[in-house]
């Protein structure tokens, strides 16, 4: 427990925007945010390598199974150094992934769609990469240290992966009727969970307002939104391919994109484990999880046997010398 | 269990005869035979990306996957140059038919579980380790350039996966176990790698392939006897499975190209 006094202090060093480190004293439920938060969003690389890994093997060139390979290697990468982060509030990655198997942690929505065409791979370069670094840009300023300097990272390999995917449906879009087909395809399917990609309305968010004041989050869901819909609707026009919603339209006063309503009934079924693919996605990754239990336990064995003969060994020549 | 790509540049391996035989007309074949190589087994490890035992491994055997698929291309490419005739790297790739290819059969041979995954890395790596080894000495300046350049891949992939053999087959019980059906099953494909075909025969520039049998199994034994997986049977003549460097394969391939090929094969002169 942090006293009065600490929790001053705590929120002195926020507002001056000091970063938090690991050994700082912090309140306990800032950690507990901090952790939920950043392991969700590792949950979510991990979690995300499913579907785009769904195309690796039938990638159209090997160019494109080059790009591909080396991006779902990046998702892997992130995975890997924000469980680190993670770790430094005191938690242990495998549980965290106990966490992951037995639904207790969330990761993103957008996984549990299919990826059905290869145009599916653009899309989610373009739309989810794109929804996913408006979010991240805003949080490389957030007040814990470790996630935002992961944060730093993964944006600048994000905002290449977006390119990467806006340039592999940017071919599509010149390419035969059937490719431009799959491609007006792709953008139908994933834009609307796109949007929802910034979660619930500010007005049914229950963590924002302790979180923007903790400056754990920097910006609301709605205005984060917002900006997507700005940039994806002028984007598309390069593409010449629309956005599925009749209600999209400038609006000359906000300066602003006004855009429709988002299914909230599919969000929440999504978000609640009914999407099309929560089940697969979560049986993959305990599959592999499980499947891979007598290589880390082998893995572990080895290491032992080898501390035990270097110990040995060390000790014989201690008392030879 | 991470692992650091080692940077030293390897030209530690000799030649073993003169190298200054010009390449006669097998060359292409022999190009694609060390490109189909590579991508079969890119093909099969990237099958992993999402699914590996840790995640650390995982993006081990992506990287693998990606430093295979590289040298593929570089090999396609180099091919499609000679071929002309509008060849590129993609209508080798994905356009050519199932006895077409010219890759052994190890290499496409399923992932199976982790440990068939390694073995099968472990016994191919080895092997390419010295043929690239030889490569590099090469009058032919592309092949010479691609090969010195996989090499310090190559360099990697043999000590990872060495690792790798040792660390299961001195871990548990069942690792061990699980090592010893993984050489059951692999060992078969690997008297094909020293088999030379006619386009070996008039292409490998100055060495035999043969020659490479020896040094082959002698690492391969080395690690294979520190990962208390040695039997004296390996030494021994087995009966071996041939036939892949010659376009006649096993059952698996016809499924891997039909995955490997779709879009191409199904939106024909269509460019992605």
């Amino acid at each position: 427990m942090l006293t009065h006094d600490t929790a001053f202090l705590f929120q002195q060093k926020i507002d001056n925007e000091i970063k938090i480190e690991p050994k700082d004293p912090m309140p306990q439920a800032y950690r507990k945010t901090n952790i939920r938060q950043i392991s969700q969003h590792a949950h979510s690389e991990i979690v995300g390598m499913l579907p785009e890994a769904n195309w690796i093997s039938r990638a159209p060139s090997l160019k494109r199974k080059a790009i591909l390979l080396a991006k779902v290697q990046d998702e892997a990468g992130h995975g890997l150094y924000l469980y680190a982060a993670a770790e430094t509030l005191g938690i242990h990655r495998d549980e965290m992934i106990n966490d992951l198997h037995s639904g207790t942690a969330k990761y993103s929505s957008i996984f549990n769609y299919p990826t059905l065409t290869w145009a599916d791979i653009g899309a989610i370069g373009w739309l989810v990469d794109g929804a996913a670094i408006l979010n991240q840009v805003a949080l490389c300023r957030t007040s814990y240290g470790p996630y935002a300097r992961a944060l730093v990272r993964i944006c600048k390999e994000e905002s290449f992966h977006q390119r990467q995917g806006f340039d592999a449906l940017l071919v599509l879009s010149k390419g035969t009727l059937q490719q431009k087909e799959m491609c007006q395809d792709a953008i139908n399917r994933w834009w609307w969970p796109s949007l929802m990609m910034f979660g619930p309305r500010d007005s049914e968010s229950t963590n924002n307002d302790q979180s923007i004041k903790w400056k754990i989050k920097r910006k609301t869901n709605d205005e984060l939104r917002q900006s997507f819909v700005n940039m994806a609707a002028e984007q598309v026009k390069v593409l010449g391919m629309t956005l599925p919603d009749a209600a999209l339209k400038w609006n000359e006063e906000s300066k602003q994109y006004n855009f429709g309503e988002i299914n909230w009934e599919e969000f929440w079924n999504v978000v609640k484990g009914k999407g099309p693919c929560n089940k697969q996605r979560l049986e993959a990754r305990k599959k592999a999880h499980e499947e891979g239990t007598w290589v880390r336990e082998a893995a572990i064995a080895y290491a032992e046997k080898k501390r035990l003969f270097t110990d040995t060994f060390k000790k014989g020549a201690l008392e030879i010398a | 269990m991470q692992d650091s790509k080692t940077t030293n540049n390897e030209k530690s391996s000799k030649p073993l005869g003169s190298l200054q035989i010009p390449i006669s007309g097998g060359r292409e074949a022999f190009l694609l035979h060390l490109a189909d190589n590579a991508l079969l087994l890119a093909q099969r490890n990237s099958e992993w990306c999402g699914h590996g035992p840790v995640l650390e491994q995982d993006i081990a055997i992506t990287n693998i996957s990606l430093d295979l698929l590289g040298q593929a291309r570089n090999f396609y490419h180099y091919a499609a140059q000679l071929t002309g005739d509008g060849a590129t790297e993609n209508t080798l790739a994905y356009l050519r038919s199932e006895r077409e290819f010219k890759n052994c059969l190890l290499v496409e041979q399923p992932n199976g579980d982790w440990g068939q995954t390694i073995l099968r890395q472990f016994l191919f790596s080895h092997y390419q380790y010295l043929l690239y080894g030889q490569l590099q000495y090469s009058n032919d300046e592309p092949v010479a350039a691609i090969a010195a350049k996989a090499l310090k891949e190559v360099t990697y992939h043999v000590r990872w996966s060495s690792e790798w053999v040792i660390r299961l087959g001195d871990g548990t019980k069942e690792s061990h176990e699980r090592m010893l059906k993984a050489i059951d099953q692999l060992w078969t494909f690997t008297g094909e790698l020293f088999v030379p075909v006619a386009y070996e025969k008039e292409t490998i520039i100055g060495f035999d392939l043969p020659s490479l049998q020896q040094p082959w199994f002698e690492k391969v034994s080395a690690v294979l006897k520190e990962a208390t997986l040695w039997s004296p049977n390996f030494g021994e003549a087995v009966f071996m499975q041939t036939g892949g460097k010659q376009g006649i394969h096993s059952e698996h391939l016809g499924y891997i190209l039909a995955e490997l090929q779709y879009l191409q094969r199904a939106y024909p002169g269509a460019e992605w």
